[in-house]
């Protein structure tokens, strides 16, 4: 685009009183050579309308020096063809002034600091704008809309069906000869409406009938998935028949140590008689987006050796007695053992959610309704029924057959057919001893997701899912706030992989996901991201020639985006990428960028703040900040007046992972005499919305930390911190501490060189 | 959008909080055009009042932030603040709403540049804050106000505190004749994300909520933690400002009880755990004291419960409180009976945080629509007419379960907008 600029200033809202504005539009109209007007409130219809008289006369591209980008968005925003820039006067100018401390007299510099502040981001505003283009969205030649469904439960049923109810083909894939899942074995299911006290009828052969009955979706039973490759819109699906190998399988990941190991034929290849994972089959199924619904599986319980499962013929699993009531009748005198802990410990059965609560007393239910004198008792340490299902238990409660006793269960025996069941610590301080038919035990839900690959990808970075280990493989979305972000792009899981859900739950969590399934493809459609930058449409553009095949980008990105060719050049994948830009903060030669962020526009931002010489009161500070969380934490910390030293700039980053080291050797070697980075948390609860990102930026810094002492400069000139969103009151003592410790270290000794 | 007026392919989502926003994000991103209203003058309901999230123990504004800055970004999603459904009428798919927008008594000239707060001389009691401080009549809710614009609690305002707001503005953006105004659009369905409110805690006669400042509900604790909040995150008593040497949490205040809410509110004994750790962490050796009936923390949340019940000082009773006795030093005494040994206990402690559950909105306040709810006040979807519930309008949950049942509302509503 041939751009055309023009720079605007507001002097609202106290910008105009605290900044010498005629100076200000001096900068940027010497300086950076950009013609700038001023208003007195800019965001106004009169102000706006100045700014669309411009663009109406060829204007292109504008700044404008005024409040936060996170207000006035809509007022700023001139049209899909139109840039527009803007530098933050008000929340981190103006109202982030240091305050002199009480009794002290203020600088009498205070106005020309602020004064040079302002001037500063008027400056990067003007490089950005400069070095900005406008979005190019990535088009996938053909786009594949329909949905494929692995797993035909509950949960893959419901996927199915919503999915095509919403207008999408879908292909519904099942391990076993028939659709059903483990609800096929199920008597009944709990109450799902008012009053929440009777059992209902099992809803899975309707849900069978329905899904068999659409015309939107193949069904395939006795079938697997092989590999997954492509990305979405384009995935290409290699199924097979449950239980077989075949040459298309999903190679498993190997390092790149690993791979030498091989090249070199020190180890085996464990991929040997694979096709390399790159290879395309042209038989593979051509998919938009994955719903992955391959559920659970009842967990072994004999570790538990006094419960006596294994070697008491009459100790059953939840799974097994439900079979068995399916089947017949059951035992009239039934003991529910709910925790296995004994008296070590009050904790449920692993992989038990709530949901074994309930199944213990929808089995009660059983007990009581196939025996005149039925007697089933619920030994448990927590009785875990939330919401309306409390009802449910209440009636449990006032049912005379069915017994609920608190206590440790510290030995099942073996007793005539049947069993002794042993009770401590119940709530009458007494030990019980009950005589019974049988005992259930409340076999966890191990998620499939715990035993295998599942979704089979043929990536890079291996064939399953990161961070599995954190949820104890379940494959479940690491934020609160989105449940169904996995670090799959286009994969999107459901049901027993995700957490034990109740088949309410499982039907609400089957849905969503078709709803992300679906919202994937048409954002890949409109060549726009998803979550957490949807609709961004900017993707990572790679300028290959200069590639040194180091593979940092392949091996970071947290998403998998990336694949390699043998040489180890990146293929990249703009579906699978959410635009966090964790490649271009990896890249040493520095071929990442995209169209409004790149490593020439975040550097030449920060070689255009000015460096005073021989002033060690006009120091300069370049603060790295993660725009979703450390940013608007700025932004609240100067609507609550905290001040920040005069002498940082912050540069908004769209995650911290993305900062290139680049634009640190940047700004020292330009005179600047610190570099701030201000991250989310990272660990276990880590809070990076990219996942990786902090953590990998911090791994960095401490890299570049020690480059700099090499370079006879103190490491402490560039420091990371972690905060949250909520630090606003935190933040201006981390940011301004900084600065004291800069201070204290002196100017940068390369200044003026 | 499109068309202002909406179209049959239009949803629209009643309550922005945090399950209204994401059914709205989540259709929008398909590329569905959705109408978001909210009665309150900001978006994220009760989420905002909030410190962090269990289990991860990370703040609510950083999704909101995500959220709020999608809504930005995507020009099929219009947004209407301090409005309600006024009536529904016509059929699935091809409904017509008249809504109603209460005044502002600000308009769009606004810059947000706090003047008329800064002026203003009256001030009432802060309900975002649950009355523990004060906040001006001119105002906005709190720094993570969306959209930040500020709003006249009229009723607040005096004479002069009109005429102080009117001359500090700059931006002749007060406007205190402003009408109420109402607007009728067509959608094709209606996701009801309408919440809960804390169940109000006078209700529950023995716990004397109303007889002492020492006696808090867990919601007023979320807002005591808040670095935003009336103490700017310190947690102290109410009214004489002591520090905490000793905590009593109540759980079920007022759920799992037939006087009151007869339901599990799912949600408060995580709350309760998460808010040890906010103790935890300014009092290192406060005495806490749980009194519980079942401790429900299922799942992964029995890792995060078990990491906090190891603390020495933390002391967790399987016993319902039978009384609360406020004492003359400002403190309270609980008075429980302990159910694994049937014995009366009575502890003193300087504060009392009552875990109140979750209400349903409509079962105080009930819609202008004839909707099939259930006997506590929670909506019962009716997927085929388009009318469809989402988050704790439909059930009391936890976060995770309401964005995910919101992003199941957002599909169904789709099935019928896209017909």
């Amino acid at each position: 685009m041939d751009k055309k600029y023009c720079a605007y200033i507001c002097s609202g809202c106290g910008i105009g009183d605290s900044l010498d504005i005629d100076a200000l539009s001096g900068v940027v109209t010497e300086e950076m050579t950009m013609e700038c007007k001023v208003h007195k409130c800019l965001c106004s219809a009169e102000g706006r309308a100045l700014i669309q008289q411009d663009i109406d006369d060829g204007v292109n591209t504008v700044v404008v020096g005024a409040c936060s980008p996170r207000v006035m968005t809509n007022e700023f925003n001139f049209g899909e063809d139109k840039i527009t820039v803007r530098a933050n006067l008000r929340e981190q100018v103006i109202w982030s002034e240091m305050k002199p401390a009480e009794g002290e007299e203020p600088s009498p510099d205070a106005a020309a600091f602020l004064n040079e502040s302002a001037a500063d981001y008027m400056r990067m505003a003007c490089v950005r704008a400069q070095k900005t283009e406008l979005p190019d969205p990535y088009q996938l030649e053909v786009l594949t809309r329909n949905v494929l469904v692995m797993g035909g439960g509950i949960a893959g049923l419901t996927s199915a069906k919503e999915a095509a109810a919403a207008g999408y083909d879908v292909v519904l894939i099942e391990r076993e000869d028939e659709l059903g899942g483990k609800a096929l074995g199920w008597r009944q299911s709990f109450p799902s409406r008012s009053p929440w006290t009777a059992l209902e009828t099992n809803p899975v052969n309707g849900l069978i009938a329905e899904v068999e009955a659409d015309p939107r979706i193949t069904v395939k039973t006795g079938t697997e998935v092989a590999r997954i490759s492509g990305a979405p819109g384009n995935f290409g699906v290699t199924l097979k028949a449950t239980g077989t190998t075949c040459e298309w399988d999903a190679p498993a990941k190997v390092t790149v140590e690993e791979q030498d190991l091989i090249n070199k034929g020190e180890k085996k290849d464990p991929n040997d008689g694979l096709r390399p994972y790159t290879q395309l089959n042209p038989e593979a199924l051509k998919i938009g987006a994955v719903v992955l619904a391959t559920g659970w599986k009842p967990a072994d319980v004999s570790q538990f050796e006094h419960l006596g499962y294994g070697k008491i013929k009459s100790v059953v699993t939840n799974a097994e007695f439900e079979k068995l009531a399916k089947e017949g009748k059951v035992p009239a005198k039934v003991a529910f053992v709910q925790s296995p802990g004994g008296k070590e410990n009050s904790k449920d059965f692993p992989y038990s959610n709530s949901v074994l609560s309930m199944v213990a007393l929808k089995q009660a239910h059983y007990v009581i309704d196939d025996n005149e004198d039925g007697q089933a008792f619920i030994l448990y340490q927590h009785m875990r029924t939330p919401g309306s299902m409390e009802l449910f238990y209440k009636d449990a409660q006032n049912n005379d057959g069915v017994f609920l006793t608190k206590g440790a269960v510290t030995l099942v025996e073996e007793k005539g057919r049947g069993a002794s069941v042993t009770v401590e610590d119940t709530l009458f301080g007494e030990t019980l001893n009950i005589d019974v038919d049988m005992v259930v035990l409340a076999a966890g839900m191990e998620p499939m997701t715990l035993h295998e690959n599942s979704i089979n990808l043929a990536y890079r970075q291996g064939p399953t899912f990161n961070d599995l280990d954190l949820f104890d493989g379940y494959a479940d979305s690491h934020f609160i706030c989105f449940p169904y972000e996995t670090r799959r792009t286009g994969v999107y899981t459901c049901g027993g992989v995700r957490k034990a859900e109740t088949m309410e739950e499982t039907i609400d969590d089957a849905t969503g996901a078709a709803l992300k399934a679906i919202q994937c493809i048409e954002s890949a459609d409109r060549g726009v991201a998803v979550h957490p930058r949807s609709g961004d449409q900017t993707y990572p553009e790679f300028f290959m020639q200069r590639c040194t095949q180091c593979k940092r980008c392949t091996e970071e990105c947290p998403f998998g985006a990336l694949d390699d060719d043998e040489r180890g050049t990146p293929l990249p994948n703009p579906t699978r990428c959410r635009r966090c830009g964790i490649c271009m903060g990896a890249c040493p030669e520095r071929i990442i960028g995209f169209r409004d962020y790149n490593i020439d526009m975040i550097g030449s931002m920060v070689k255009a703040i000015e460096v005073p010489e021989d002033d060690a009161d006009r120091l300069r500070i370049v603060a790295f900040v993660c725009e979703n969380d450390a940013y608007p934490a700025i932004d609240m910390s100067g609507m609550r007046r905290n001040g920040i030293s005069h002498m940082v700039r912050v540069v908004p980053v769209r995650c911290l992972g993305s900062v290139n080291m680049a634009w640190i050797r940047d700004a020292l070697s330009s005179g600047l005499d610190g570099v701030l980075l201000l991250g989310c948390a990272y660990g276990d609860d880590y809070q990076c919305h990219f996942v990786k990102g902090s953590e990998i930026a911090n791994r960095r810094m401490e890299n570049t930390a020690e480059t700099l002492t090499t370079l006879g400069l103190e490491s402490g000139r560039c420091k990371t911190e972690q905060v949250a969103i909520t630090d606003y009151d935190r933040i201006p003592g981390i940011i301004n501490g900084f600065v004291d410790e800069i201070v204290e270290m002196g100017p940068n000794p390369f200044k003026g060189f | 959008m499109t068309d202002e007026q909406g179209t049959s392919g239009a949803v629209l989502v009643v309550g922005g909080g945090i399950s209204g926003l994401t059914a709205t994000l989540e259709a929008a991103e398909v590329g569905k055009d959705v109408f978001l209203v909210e009665k309150n003058p900001s978006l994220g309901g009760r989420v905002s009042q909030m410190y962090q999230y269990f289990p991860k123990l990370c703040p609510p504004s950083c999704g909101l932030e995500i959220n709020y800055r999608r809504i930005r970004d995507n020009r099929g999603v219009r947004v209407y603040t301090m409005t309600t459904v006024k009536s529904v009428s016509g059929t699935p798919g091809n409904y017509e709403v008249v809504l109603e927008t209460a005044p502002r008594y600000v308009n769009s000239n606004c810059t947000a540049c706090g003047a008329c707060s800064e002026a203003c001389p009256d001030e009432v009691d802060n309900e975002f804050n649950f009355g523990m401080d004060k906040r001006k009549a001119a105002y906005i809710p709190h720094e993570m106000a969306f959209p930040r614009r500020y709003v006249i609690d009229k009723e607040a305002l005096s004479a002069e505190g009109a005429e102080a707001i009117q001359a500090a503005c700059k931006y002749d953006a007060i406007d205190l004749d402003m009408p109420a105004e109402t607007r009728t659009i067509r959608v094709g369905s209606i996701v009801w994300a309408t919440g809960w409110n804390p169940y109000d805690a006078s209700k529950i006669e023995n716990l004397k909520f109303d007889q002492s400042d020492a006696i808090i509900t867990n919601m007023m604790m979320e807002r005591l933690a808040s670095p935003n909040g009336p103490t700017k995150g310190k947690i102290v008593r109410p009214g004489d400002n002591k520090e905490i040497e000793s905590v009593a949490f109540v759980q079920c205040a007022g759920s799992r009880d037939e006087n009151n809410l007869r339901y599990c509110s799912y949600v408060c004994c995580m709350a309760t755990f998460k808010q040890i750790t906010y103790i935890r962490e300014q009092y290192p050796a406060a005495k806490i004291y749980v009194y519980y009936i079942d401790l429900r923390t299922p799942g992964k949340y029995e890792q995060f419960s078990d990491k906090l019940m190891d603390d020495k000082n933390s002391f967790f009773i399987k016993g319902k409180v039978a009384d609360v006795i406020p004492e003359e030093d400002g403190g309270v005494t609980v008075i429980a009976e302990d159910a694994l040994n049937a014995k009366k206990i009575s502890q003193k402690v300087d504060m009392v945080v009552l875990a109140t559950g979750m209400q349903a909105v409509q079962a105080l306040a009930p819609l202008p629509v004839a909707l099939h709810t259930d006997s506590d006040g929670f909506i019962i979807s009716e997927n085929e007419k388009g009318m469809i519930a989402a988050g704790c309008a439909k059930k009391a949950s936890d976060v995770v379960t309401c964005t995910q049942n919101s992003t199941a509302a957002a599909l169904k509503a789709i099935q019928i907008s896209g017909r």
